[in-house]
């Protein structure tokens, strides 16, 4: 699995991390190489490419390496963008939408409840639909937005893969940027290019008190060597 | 021929604009009560080489289509200086 290193990146060891406890291969994928060095999927990392400069992912964009990844992902090739990968996977149309400033005006570093709402993705299948999750969340620009034609055809085709949720009695505050329709997360219509604004390389290590973000990367081992989830 | 390009991006109409409402409140604040919208969106000025003045703000428009907007959330304006 490749994780790609953008310059401005800054969550690429804790996802390498992450993969390898999950028991996968993985490697750091400079943002020049002209391809994917034979991984059988890349993780886009989190962090502020380029600086965010004009907007979050609108230059990383157009680095060498996204060429190999439409590639990979036109191929059905699994990509996973978190954080500023989903971004970046945004400005690249790999996925439709936007992320915009946060409604709350303020960078928001919290964990988030989120709702599994499809675990037949590349990186879902070790979840049970509908399971409430908790994991931590850290972004200045993750309001996703779509015109509302795409919004529609994101519920009728059922390409939302997590959700912020309304937990009763919960210390958090629910859907803390102000995302349309709850969306923390979709997917392509294949199910191949997963992005969404947590971060689960962040809460993979029993240390922290739980290893649950560590389920989205098993999961898509698992995917990967086609054990059934 | 260089031309001096004005390329203004602003986020499209109805998309809330946090920037935009924290310097309304702000400006509200300092007494002047008149405001009644702010939208901040971006400026970007350049100078650019081309044969005439159409092909300048033609290349300004693929740019902005390109990199400097986001269709989704922004819409864009192209001037050229006189």
């Amino acid at each position: 699995m490749a994780v790609v290193r953008f310059p401005g990146s800054n969550c690429e060891d804790e996802t390498l991390r992450a993969v390898r406890r999950a028991g996968g291969d993985a490697f750091l994928l400079d943002y020049r190489s002209g391809n994917l060095d034979g991984a059988a999927a890349v993780v886009l990392p989190g962090g502020f490419s380029y600086g965010d400069y004009l907007r979050s992912g609108s230059i990383a964009r157009f680095s060498p390496v996204m060429a190999a990844i439409r590639e990979h992902a036109a191929a059905g090739g699994a990509v996973l963008g978190i954080c500023n990968g989903f971004q970046i996977l945004c400005e690249a149309h790999l996925l439709p939408g936007a992320l915009m400033h946060n409604a709350g005006r303020r960078f928001a570093s919290r964990p988030v409840d989120l709702r599994i709402e499809r675990t037949d993705t590349i990186c879902t299948g070790d979840f049970e639909q509908g399971e409430v999750i908790r994991i931590p969340q850290a972004h200045g620009e993750g309001r996703y937005e779509a015109t509302p034609a795409v919004l529609e055809t994101l519920e009728r085709d059922n390409l939302i893969v997590l959700r912020y949720v309304p937990v009763s009695g919960s210390d958090i505050p629910y859907n803390p940027n102000g995302s349309t329709a709850d969306i923390a997360g979709i997917c392509n219509p294949a199910g191949n290019v997963v992005g969404f604004m947590p971060h689960p390389e962040r809460l993979a290590d029993s240390a922290l008190g739980s290893e649950i973000g560590m389920r989205f990367f098993t999961g898509l081992i698992k995917r990967l060597s086609g054990v059934p989830t | 021929m260089k031309f001096r390009v004005h390329v203004r991006v602003t986020p499209r109409p109805g998309l809330l604009d946090p920037q935009g409402q924290a310097v309304h409140h702000a400006l509200h604040s300092l007494g002047f009560s008149g405001v009644e919208q702010v939208r901040i969106g971006k400026a970007i000025e350049m100078e650019v080489e081309a044969a005439d003045k159409d092909k300048a703000i033609a290349e300004v428009r693929r740019m902005c289509e390109q990199l400097l907007a986001n269709p989704v959330t922004e819409d864009f304006v192209v001037a050229v200086e006189e």
